[in-house]
C-alpha cells in the first residue's frame, strides 16, 4: 500500500509541480521586492564561508513550504550567500527527525538555522541547548519567549492585518454580486476551510470576516476543518461542500491547491493565502493574502553574522512587509478593490483603524464558550485573558483588550485571538 | 480470425527452475543490486547532470561523513530491522502480516499514554516498565485479534491486517486530538519535556545507543528462536503444510496465535522505542511506513534475521543516502522514494530470476 501510495505522490507531485509552478511564477509581478528592513545588511558583509541551514516541513508542493523557500532563496540572494553555502533539508517531520537534521546541519558548519514549522519547536530548542554557538530561528512557535535561551528565536507577522484586507477585497465582491442580484441565498455568505481550530487558523478567519464585515455589514461566515495543513482531496471536498451550502465565496488557510481549484471548477470567487493561484484559478482569484519571511531572514542572517542579538520574539508587519497582498486579479475582483485595500492599509499602518476593534464584532459568551472573555450589555469584548506564555495549562494569564481593541501579534508574535465570534458558524 | 488461428512457438517461456546453488542465487542478487545501483545513478544522472560517480560519492558522504551520520544511519537501519524481525515468524508460518505499521503505532500509542497518564504518578523506573508491558501488550492485542479470526473463522488475514491498519492510525489521531497542545493545532507537542518522565534512558551519552543494542538482542533472540527451537520448528511446519502439522500433532490454532502474539509484542517495542526513546511524541506517521518496508527486507533476506541485517542496511543506506542527494543537488523529496522504488524493483526483479528462467524458443525462422 505504501508504495501505491508513493507512486501515486510522485505522479501527483510532478503534476503538482507543473500546477504550482504554473500557478506562482508571477505571483510577485506587483510587489516591491526592495528591502526596507534588516539595514544592518548595508554595514554587515556576510563572510565567504558563512554557512546557512534551512528545514522545511514539506517540499515545493505545499504552498506554505514554498513559500518559506522562495523567501529563503531571495533572502540569501540579496545577501550574496553563494549557493555551496545555503542547505535546504525538504521533508522533515515534526519528530526527532528535526532536532537529527538540525545537528546535522551543525555538523556542517551552519551558524544560522531556520525551521519553518510549528511542530518543529521543541526539536529546535533541544538543538539550540545544545549548540549554544549557533542561532536557531523558528517561524510560528510561542517558546522563544518564556524558555530564554539567547540562541532560540521565534517570529510570525502580524498576519491578520493582511488577512482583513483580503477580506475587504472579498465584501465588495459580495457588494457586486448583491447589487447584480447574482447573490444565492438572501444575505452573502462566505465559506471558509480551515486546517485545525486553534488561535493561528482563528485568528485569520476572524480577521479575514471582519474584513469583508467592514464593507458589507450583512455578511455571515461557515467556517470548516480538515484537521490537516495538507490534504488536497480533503481540502477540496471541504470548499465542495460549502459551496453546495450556497456560500457565495470562499477563502481557506490549508496549504494545497485543494479549495482554489474547487473554486475555479465550481466558478465561486476565492481568496487565497500563501501566494497567488491566478494562473491555475484565472476566472476566480480575487488576491492572496501572504508572509514574505525574507525581511525577517535578512534581519536574522545579519544578526547571526554581526554578533547582535535578535529578539526572542520578532512580529512583523505592514510596514517591515513582512505582511503582503498578491496583485489583484481584475477579472475577478470588484471595481474599486485596490482602492479599498490601498485605503484601508494605511489607516492600520497610521493606527487609526483596528482589526479586532471591539464595535466591530460581538461576542456570546456561555459556560463552554469563550469562557476566557468579558462582555458588555450589548455583547461588546471589554476584557480577554489570553493563553500567551503557552505552558501547556491552556490557561488565560495576559489581558490583550484596551484602548478599545484586542491586541493581537503585541504580546508575542504567533497569533493567540481564539475566540469564536457571533457570524460565524462552525459546521 | 478462427482460421488465422495457428500453433506458434512463443519467443521465449518461462520455466521453474530447480533449486539452484546457493551461491549462483547470491551471485543473481549482488548483480541486481548492481543493476540498481547503476540505474540509479543514470537516473540521478539525468536529473543533475552530474557524473555518477559524484552521486554515489554523495550517498556514501551522506551515510557515513560524521559520527552524528552513521549513528542516524544506525538507527534508521535497527528501527527497520526491529519491524521486520516481527514480521518474520508470521511469514515464516505462511501467515501475511501487513498490519505492522498498525501494531507500531498502537505500541507507540501505549506507551505515549503511559508517559502523559501515569507520567507525574509512577517512580521513573516503574513507570519504564509500565511502558513496556503496554506497550508489548497493545501490540501483541493488535495482532491477536486477526490471528484469533484466521484461527476460528479461517478469515483472511492479509485484509485483515491490512484494515487493522487504518483502525489504528484512526485511533493515533483520535487521542492526538485528545492530547493537542496547544489545543487545537493537532500536535502532542513533546511529552513531558520539562520532567523527561518515560524518555528511555540513553546509554553512553548516545541516543540512538539503547534503540542499538536492543535491535541486536532481538535479532539472535529470532534467529535462535526460529531455527532451534520447538516453536520455530512448529511454526515453520505449520508453514509448510498445515496438514502435516496436524498429523505430527502440532496444534496449528495455537501456534498461529502464539506467533502472532509475537509479532505483534515485538512491533510495540519498535513503537517504545519510538515513543519513548527518541520522537518523545506521537503522530499518525511515527510508524512512517517501516510496517510495509519491513515486508520487502524479511522477504528479501528469505525470512533469516542474520540477512536481514544486511536488507536493512541496504535500505537504510538508499534512503539517508538518497537524501542527502536531493539536498546537495536541490531536488524535492520525491528523489529518495524513486531510488528506493528502484532498488526495490531491481530486488525483487532478481528473485524471479533465481526462481523462473527464461527459455528462448529453439531457432525459428522469423526470428529477429
Amino acid at each position: 500500500m505504501k508504495s501505491m501510495k508513493k507512486i501515486v505522490a510522485i505522479v501527483l507531485a510532478a503534476l503538482l509541480v507543473v500546477a504550482v509552478f504554473a500557478g506562482c511564477s508571477k505571483k510577485d509581478g506587483g510587489e516591491t521586492t526592495t528591502a526596507t528592513t534588516a539595514k544592518a545588511e548595508d554595514t554587515t558583509t556576510i563572510p565567504a564561508d558563512f554557512k546557512v541551514g534551512f528545514i522545511f516541513l514539506h517540499d515545493e508542493n505545499s504552498t506554505y513550504d514554498l513559500n518559506f523557500i522562495n523567501a529563503a532563496k531571495e533572502a540569501c540572494k540579496e545577501l550574496g550567500i553563494a549557493d555551496e553555502n545555503i542547505i535546504m533539508k525538504t521533508g522533515i517531520d515534526e519528530s526527532n527527525a528535526c532536532y537529527d537534521t538540525a545537528m546535522d546541519l551543525v555538523d556542517q558548519g551552519c551558524k544560522f538555522i531556520f525551521a519553518d514549522s510549528f511542530g518543529h519547536e521543541p526539536f529546535m530548542i533541544q538543538a539550540a541547548k545544545e549548540a549554544t554557538d549557533v542561532q536557531f530561528f523558528h517561524a510560528t512557535g510561542t517558546k522563544a519567549h518564556t524558555e530564554k535561551l539567547p540562541n532560540y528565536h521565534n517570529a510570525f507577522a502580524s498576519i491578520y492585518e493582511g488577512r482583513y484586507l483580503a477580506g475587504i477585497a472579498a465584501g465588495m465582491k459580495l457588494n457586486e454580486l448583491k447589487d447584480a442580484g447574482k447573490l444565492k441565498g438572501e444575505t452573502a455568505k462566505m465559506g471558509y476551510v480551515g486546517a485545525f481550530p486553534y488561535a493561528e487558523v482563528k485568528s485569520g478567519y476572524t480577521s479575514f470576516f471582519l474584513g469583508a464585515k467592514s464593507v458589507c455589514p450583512e455578511v455571515t461566515m461557515e467556517v470548516t476543518f480538515t484537521n490537516s495543513w495538507y490534504d488536497e482531496a480533503a481540502e477540496k471536498d471541504a470548499a465542495n461542500n460549502l459551496i453546495a451550502r450556497k456560500c457565495d465565496l470562499i477563502s481557506q488557510h490549508a496549504d494545497s491547491m485543494g479549495a482554489p481549484t474547487a473554486c475555479e471548477n465550481a466558478g465561486i470567487p476565492n481568496v487565497s493565502y500563501n501566494g497567488s493561484t491566478v494562473e491555475a484559478c484565472p476566472n476566480t482569484f480575487i488576491v492572496s493574502s501572504k508572509i514574505n519571511w525574507a525581511p525577517y531572514m535578512k534581519l536574522a542572517i545579519t544578526n547571526t553574522v554581526a554578533g547582535k542579538t535578535t529578539e526572542a520574539d520578532w512580529t512583523g508587519t505592514l510596514e517591515t512587509e513582512s505582511v503582503q497582498l498578491t496583485e489583484i486579479n481584475e477579472k475577478a475582483a470588484a471595481k474599486g478593490t485596490q482602492e479599498a485595500i490601498d485605503a484601508a492599509k494605511a489607516e492600520l499602518i497610521a493606527g487609526t483603524r483596528h482589526v479586532y476593534d471591539v464595535k466591530n464584532f460581538t461576542v456570546t459568551v456561555d459556560k463552554d464558550k469563550n469562557v476566557n472573555a468579558k462582555v458588555d450589555d450589548k455583547g461588546n469584548l471589554t476584557s480577554y485573558t489570553a493563553d500567551v506564555d503557552d505552558m501547556g495549562d491552556f490557561k488565560g494569564d495576559t489581558e490583550v483588550v484596551k484602548d478599545g481593541y484586542f491586541h493581537e501579534s503585541e504580546f508575542r508574535s504567533a497569533p493567540y485571538f481564539d475566540i469564536d465570534i457571533d457570524g460565524i458558524t462552525i459546521l | 480470425m478462427q482460421n488465422e488461428k495457428k500453433v506458434r512457438e512463443p519467443l521465449f517461456h518461462i520455466a521453474k527452475r530447480p533449486a539452484i546453488a546457493w551461491h549462483k542465487a547470491w551471485g543473481i542478487r549482488a548483480l541486481s543490486i548492481l543493476a540498481a545501483l547503476i540505474f540509479a545513478g543514470i537516473v540521478a544522472m539525468a536529473l543533475t547532470g552530474e557524473n555518477p560517480l559524484a552521486i554515489y560519492a554523495t550517498m556514501i558522504k551522506g551515510c557515513f561523513s560524521s559520527e552524528r551520520r552513521i549513528w542516524m544511519l544506525l538507527q534508521t537501519l535497527v528501527m527497520l530491522l526491529c519491524v521486520s524481525l516481527a514480521v518474520t515468524p508470521a511469514f515464516k508460518m505462511h501467515f501475511w502480516n501487513i498490519g505492522a505499521e498498525g501494531q507500531v503505532l498502537i505500541g507507540g500509542l501505549a506507551t505515549a499514554a503511559c508517559m502523559i497518564y501515569f507520567g507525574d504518578k509512577l517512580p521513573p523506573w516503574l513507570l519504564i516498565i509500565v511502558m513496556v508491558i503496554c506497550s508489548m501488550a497493545a501490540g501483541a492485542i493488535w495482532a491477536l485479534i486477526p490471528a484469533i479470526f484466521k484461527a476460528k473463522f479461517n478469515t483472511n488475514e492479509t485484509l485483515f491486517t491490512l484494515m487493522m491498519n487504518y483502525v489504528g492510525i484512526q485511533l493515533v489521531s483520535y487521542f492526538v486530538i485528545v492530547w493537542e497542545n496547544p489545543k487545537g493545532s493537532g500536535h502532542v507537542g513533546v511529552i513531558n519535556q520539562v520532567s523527561q518522565a518515560g524518555w528511555l534512558p540513553t546509554i553512553g551519552n548516545q541516543k540512538y545507543m539503547l534503540s542499538v543494542i536492543v535491535v541486536l538482542a532481538l535479532t539472535v533472540f529470532m534467529y535462535i528462536y526460529l531455527k532451534y527451537s520447538k516453536h520455530g520448528y512448529e511454526l515453520t511446519v505449520v508453514g509448510e503444510s498445515e496438514n502435516t502439522a496436524r498429523y505430527i500433532g502440532v496444534n496449528v490454532n495455537k501456534v498461529i496465535i502464539r506467533t502472532m502474539l509475537l509479532s505483534g509484542a515485538i512491533c510495540g517495542i519498535a513503537g517504545l522505542l519510538l515513543v519513548g526513546g527518541t520522537d518523545h511524541t506521537i503522530s499518525t506517521t511515527t510508524a512512517g511506513g517501516r510496517g510495509f518496508t519491513a515486508i520487502m527486507v524479511s522477504w528479501l533476506a528469505k525470512f533469516n534475521p542474520l540477512y536481514m541485517i544486511a536488507t536493512s542496511f541496504l535500505l537504510a543506506f538508499f534512503e539517508r543516502g538518497a537524501s542527502e542527494i536531493s539536498t546537495i543537488f536541490h531536488l524535492d523529496q520525491a528523489f529518495s522514494d524513486i531510488i528506493s522504488g528502484i532498488i526495490l524493483f531491481f530486488i525483487i526483479g532478481s528473485e524471479f530470476f533465481i526462481n523462473y528462467q527464461i527459455k528462448f524458443t529453439k531457432p525459428a525462422k522469423e526470428v529477429k
